[in-house]
């Protein structure tokens, strides 16, 4: 009875208190999200309501106002025609950000909808369009413009049209490139089998949930087609009738010499927008993001105390971990202790087992040892004993020398833990090199002595692999070749066999067995797998929720485990349970 | 790799031919009267009909086109209709002067995104805060603004420049990098904020990467896992925003040569549009896609040569 | 068995090339296997063996280059989207990755009506069902306003388990539907497919790379290799004494959590491949 409850607390807690949170709520309470959207509004307002808010007709010229300064009504001056500079910025926010949106419109309908199609579809539709708008991706867009027109002569919303479609392959590589992603989903496969059509698959499960990147670059084209509208308005290529900020900026340019101040306002106005623009996509931005890292409700399962068979005892440690307390700061600036108060030591030559399932702080203890947590993350409390000597505080120059020499790493994805661009020889002599000093060739000779080690046939062949020319086994064999290359005292081995086949992973299993009784090597074994466990443990530490419920030599585990979380484990494997026939014959018995 | 440059040279002649091919029909089709406004408002039918029988506007739309592409492939652009000067040798004159800017604003813009990129990304903390908003400012302020604002106060206030004009390298040194220092500013503060930016991310998303972790691990130094392994992955990327922000000022130099009243190919692109002088607009946007094409070709060379399964994948 | 529900004959897969330098892809080459109503047939084997998509041709998300498929006496190899429609209500799927198997951005109760939607059935109904297809699978009350996200692992898997049942198939194909949960969560979510089959008499193409799981659930037993079957037979049979050398190698490959038994496998399975690798140096 305990068992089914321990693990029912453990997964119902997971659901509680998360409560939903719109992109948008986390947008306005960012700061720089709130200022650039007010400033953006108050702009749109201007540009709406401009016709009733001027006072001095924006067209009209005052002789008397030529070039003037600020003052008697005009209060930014007059520009070259005696016009009001003031009246003017207003009203040409109308046009300006109209051309912007005007731009990015056509840009967004014309790329996404060519992006949806050449993503889903993919063949020939893909290669058309793709080259299509490689095309037209390569070609100057102001060039282009100041080409056309000799076509479309001064028509400003023509020429934004224009430049809708110069811009749109950002939006088509963008979508395409989302599309190929999101498409891989099974929850589309899983739309398929209910026969969704591809309409509604593209609508509902696809364009819903790459819009976000969308919405962001739709504010950031906007602001680029702003830019180069008011360029083109700049060099004289817009409609002289209507005023832009870009126009206003050639006046001011023609009259350089005669008004000292009407070169500032148009340009500031620009700025401001652009800015505004580019700082809500920003905003936005980390708004998505944040949602998407929506966190997971913190854990807490009702505690037991732990139950320890050996008292720890430093003296024949080779690694000694203290109370390690390990946080990660999270997005609301809080601190989040995954890791709380773990204490256990690996012996020279021994194969300890760090066992728990997901969320249990197995592999952030593992990389805190190596002191190589990702980003955010930090050792907050305890000690990591090495030999006597405290890691926890060392810098990470101190710890450039420790790692490869005295501990070394195994980790579980074997592919993307080779870098795709260096040959697997480089890879695997550079730090032979490096740490122990080999000129090149006996550095070499090393690599493939190892290669050979962990059963590669071929090692000359393997030696000069890209990652990308060789299987994931073959990688895992590289990765603990690497790891052994520098004869360390101690293998932090995370999940080394889980993204293997089971027939590859009895290989690797017997590779690491021999490596450790031919060196004599430590192994903390971080797995989830009893049968691992089983294979090559000595002794076990069984981790929950960031704290250690049990320890002990793993016969002793196995045969009588004693905290109500490992009886759970134990309970939950099918080995040894009655198979699928031998169940319904007891029920049919009784 | 052979294969892979030959395949990406076919694709630049391909696109070559599908831009000039829409220019032309664009340009020619669209013009309405052409030996009409050339010749101004007092010409006579006669005179205009003769005019445009002497440019060949008679022909069928087609015809003209053969005529230019049999010329155009043997290098003859044709002949400016306001000069007579032949178009190739007027826009490679041009060309010169603003590649001598646009190159050597890109050397500047490489050089400090790169560095300012790198530095974000490794740093983080308010380093990367302060270099993140002076990015915004620096994509928010339009080219031709700040321009104008260099003039003002570095030419016509502090005269520690000349304000427009441009001085051939061969000429004089020095007064070559005084005439370009202010365009090569204007042009640059934009594309290296982007630059940066986008370096920034490529460097961030590296160092997430598992191998790193894993080479770490190895014991190899932080710089040594930066110069060895993370600059080459993030490389791909970095270059291709690099051959964008290229396109881009050279189209920004066309707004850029105005301010500074330099005569390179920008200025000619709109005195010719302006005077609806066809063949010289024809010119130059088929040199400029060259010049496009050859520097995304080089690009794409390096790129290959940093990631070996770029071009198995392409 | 006299009837079959889903009889596949001869079923070749053979995926083009995609692109230069594209891994060649796994094939089936000639796969025969039957599944009767209300039975489970597990199906086993190592990347790249073919046993996924053996379970995507049978769904139609890959194209098939030879043999057939038949439900139900019906030929449905190769058919259109109005029929495919109409197998919908019949054929379902339960995919192994609980996180990329639901859409983030819909809400679950809307996860579990897209499928009833668009076989016609009117809202009402289909909310009606929808709660009780939650309740079906234990899902806590009020999950149907939430966001996938929200979910744990094996809720996911819930949830995916509550959509594959909401047209009442006949066959589910399950694609390693535990191997990326925890293990305490894998007996829970293997237990109540099974109370489902008994309850509902839908039958299972189950797939799995792990023995004892398909132990656990099955009724028959196929072990795939290399595109093809190699050996088939009763489930207790098979994953206890397999008589093909691959089997064998599979069964004594994974390891036993008992150090003593473990132990005594170890040593097996050294002095088998000893054996094996003589008997190839011997031919």
């Amino acid at each position: 009875m305990t068992e089914s409850t321990v693990l029912e607390n453990a997964s119902q807690t997971s659901l509680a208190g998360v409560a939903r949170r719109g992109v948008i709520r986390r947008l306005l309470r960012d700061p720089l999200g709130i200022a650039s959207t007010l400033l953006l509004a108050l702009i749109a307002l201007i540009a709406i309501f401009a016709p009733l808010i001027v006072w001095n007709d924006p067209g009209v010229s005052q002789l008397d106002k030529v070039n003037a300064s600020p003052g008697g009504g005009f209060l930014l001056g007059g520009d070259s025609a005696g016009r009001d500079i003031l009246s003017r910025l207003l009203v040409g926010a109308r046009l300006t950000l109209l051309g912007g949106l005007v731009a990015a419109g056509v840009a967004a309908v014309v790329g996404v909808g060519f992006g949806l199609a050449a993503g889903y579809r993919g063949k020939w539709f893909d290669l058309v369009s793709g080259w299509v708008s490689d095309l037209v991706m390569v070609l100057p867009s102001i060039i282009v413009l100041v080409a056309m027109f000799t076509v479309t002569g001064p028509n400003a919303v023509l020429a934004m049209f224009v430049l809708g479609i110069m811009l749109a392959p950002s939006f088509f590589r963008l979508t395409r490139s989302l599309v190929i992603q999101v498409k891989r989903n099974l929850y589309v496969d899983a739309a398929k089998v209910s026969a969704i059509s591809d309409l509604r698959i593209v609508g509902r499960h696809i364009f819903t949930v790459i819009r976000g990147p969308l919405v962001i670059h739709f504010v950031l084209i906007t602001s680029v087609a702003i830019i180069i509208q008011s360029g083109l308005d700049f060099i004289g290529l817009g409609d002289p009738n209507v005023p832009t900020w870009g126009s206003m900026l050639q006046d001011a340019f023609r009259s350089l010499y005669l008004s000292s101040t009407a070169y500032i306002w148009p340009g500031l106005a620009i700025a401001l927008t652009v800015a505004s623009l580019l700082l809500l996509g920003n905003a936005l931005r980390d708004a998505l993001e944040d949602v998407e890292r929506a966190p997971r409700a913190a854990r807490k399962a009702n505690w037991v105390a732990p139950v320890r068979s050996t008292a720890p005892t430093a003296s024949d440690a080779l690694l000694c971990v203290e109370d390690l307390v390990i946080s990660y700061r999270n997005a609301d600036g809080g601190l989040n202790r995954v890791v709380d108060g773990v204490s256990f030591e690996v012996r020279a030559g021994e194969v300890l087992g760090l066992v728990g399932e997901s969320g249990s702080g197995k592999t952030q203890t593992a990389l805190a040892i190596l002191r190589l947590l990702p980003t955010g993350g930090h050792v907050a409390g305890g000690r990591i004993v090495l030999d006597g000597e405290d890691l926890a505080h060392r810098s990470q120059r101190e710890m450039t020398s420790v790692r490869g020499r005295r501990i070394a790493y195994v980790p579980q994805e074997p592919m993307s833990n080779l870098d795709p661009t260096a040959k697997i020889g480089s890879q695997l002599t550079e730090p032979i090199r490096v740490k122990l000093g080999l000129p090149r060739r006996e550095a070499k000779e090393r690599a493939l002595e190892l290669l050979e080690q962990v059963n590669i046939t071929n090692p000359q062949r393997v030696f000069d692999s890209y990652p990308h020319e060789i299987s994931g086994g073959m990688a895992q064999r590289v990765l603990i070749a690497g790891a052994v290359s520098c004869d360390p005292d101690i293998i932090i081995a995370d999940e080394p066999t889980t993204a293997l086949d089971v027939t590859v992973q009895a290989e690797i299993l017997d590779i690491l067995r021999r490596l450790r009784t031919e060196r004599n090597l430590a192994v903390l074994l971080v797995t989830h797998n009893f049968g691992v466990v089983a294979d090559l443990c000595d002794r076990v530490v069984v981790m929950q929720t960031g704290q250690i419920v049990e320890e002990g030599v793993v016969g002793r585990i196995f045969a009588e485990p004693r905290h109500p979380y490992t009886r759970a484990l134990m309970s939950a494997m099918l080995t040894g349970r009655p198979s699928r026939r031998e169940r319904s014959l007891q029920e049919a018995v009784q | 790799m052979i294969l892979f440059i030959i395949k990406r040279v076919l694709a630049g002649f391909a696109l070559l031919f599908g831009v000039s091919t829409a220019t032309f029909a664009l340009v020619y089709s669209g013009g309405g009267d052409i030996a009409g406004q050339l010749l101004g408002g007092d010409a006579g039918p006669e005179a205009v009909a003769a005019k445009a029988r002497q440019l060949g506007l008679d022909q069928p739309l087609m015809a003209q086109y053969w005529h230019w592409l049999t010329h155009a492939i043997t290098g003859d652009l044709g002949v400016s209709w306001y000069s007579s000067q032949p178009v190739l040798p007027t826009i490679l004159q041009r060309l010169s002067v603003t590649l001598s800017i646009v190159v050597v604003a890109l050397l500047v813009v490489t050089l400090a995104s790169v560095t300012i990129g790198i530095v974000a990304a490794l740093r983080r903390g308010w380093i990367d805060r302060v270099l993140q908003t002076a990015s915004v400012i620096g994509l928010a302020l339009p080219s031709f603004w700040v321009g104008l604002v260099l003039v003002i106060v570095f030419a016509i206030s502090l005269r520690w420049v000349p304000a427009t004009g441009f001085v051939p390298f061969q000429e004089s040194p020095a007064r070559w990098f005084a005439s370009i220092v202010l365009p090569v500013v204007a042009l640059g503060l934009a594309a290296a904020s982007a630059t940066a930016q986008q370096v920034r991310s490529a460097v961030i998303g590296v160092l997430e990467q598992d191998y790193v972790r894993t080479l770490r691990a190895r014991g190899l130094s932080g710089t040594r896992v930066l110069w060895g392994h993370v600059l080459r992955n993030a490389a791909p990327p970095g270059l291709t925003v690099l051959s964008l922000q290229f396109i881009s000022m050279v189209g920004g130099a066309v707004i850029i040569e105005r301010i500074f009243a330099i005569n390179g190919m920008g200025s000619l692109a709109v005195d010719s549009t302006l005077k609806n002088d066809i063949p010289v607009v024809v010119g130059v946007m088929v040199v400029m896609t060259v010049v496009v094409v050859l520097i995304n070709l080089a690009i794409d060379i390096v790129n290959g040569f940093i990631n070996p399964k770029a071009t198995v994948a392409s | 068995m006299n009837e079959e529900l889903l009889e596949i004959t001869d079923l070749e897969v053979t995926y083009g090339k995609r692109g230069f330098g594209a891994e060649p892809a796994p094939a089936l080459k000639g796969v025969s296997l039957g599944i009767g109503a209300g039975e489970t047939m597990g199906l086993v084997g190592e990347s790249g063996s073919g046993k996924t998509t053996l379970g995507r041709a049978v769904l139609g998300l890959v194209p098939v280059t030879g043999g057939s498929i038949r439900y139900l006496g019906q030929d449905i190899t190769q058919v259109d989207r109005r029929r495919r429609r109409a197998l919908a209500a019949q054929l379902q799927v339960i995919f192994q990755d609980p996180y990329s198997s639901l859409n983030p951005s819909m809400l679950v109760e809307d996860i579990l009506s897209e499928p009833l939607r668009a076989a016609g059935v009117p809202g009402r109904d289909a909310r009606k069902r929808v709660n009780a297809l939650m309740e079906r699978v234990d899902l806590p009350a009020g999950a149907g306003r939430r966001l996938p996200r929200e979910f744990s692992g094996g809720q996911r898997q819930r949830i995916a388990i509550a959509r594959a049942l909401a047209l009442e198939p006949a066959l589910i194909v399950c694609d390693e539907p535990v191997s990326a949960l925890d293990m305490s969560t894998q007996i829970r979510i293997l237990d109540l497919l099974v109370d489902i089959q008994q309850s509902t008499n839908v039958a299972y193409l189950f797939i799995s790379h792990d023995l004892e799981v398909v132990r656990y659930v099955s009724h028959r037993v196929a072990v795939m290799f290399r595109g093809e079957i190699v050996e088939r037979g009763d489930a207790e049979q098979v994953t206890a004494d397999p008589s093909h050398p691959y089997t064998r190698r599979l069964l004594m490959a994974a390891p036993v959590p008992d150090p003593a038994v473990q132990a005594v496998r170890r040593e097996e399975r050294a002095r088998f491949l000893a054996g094996e690798s003589s008997a190839v140096a011997a031919s």
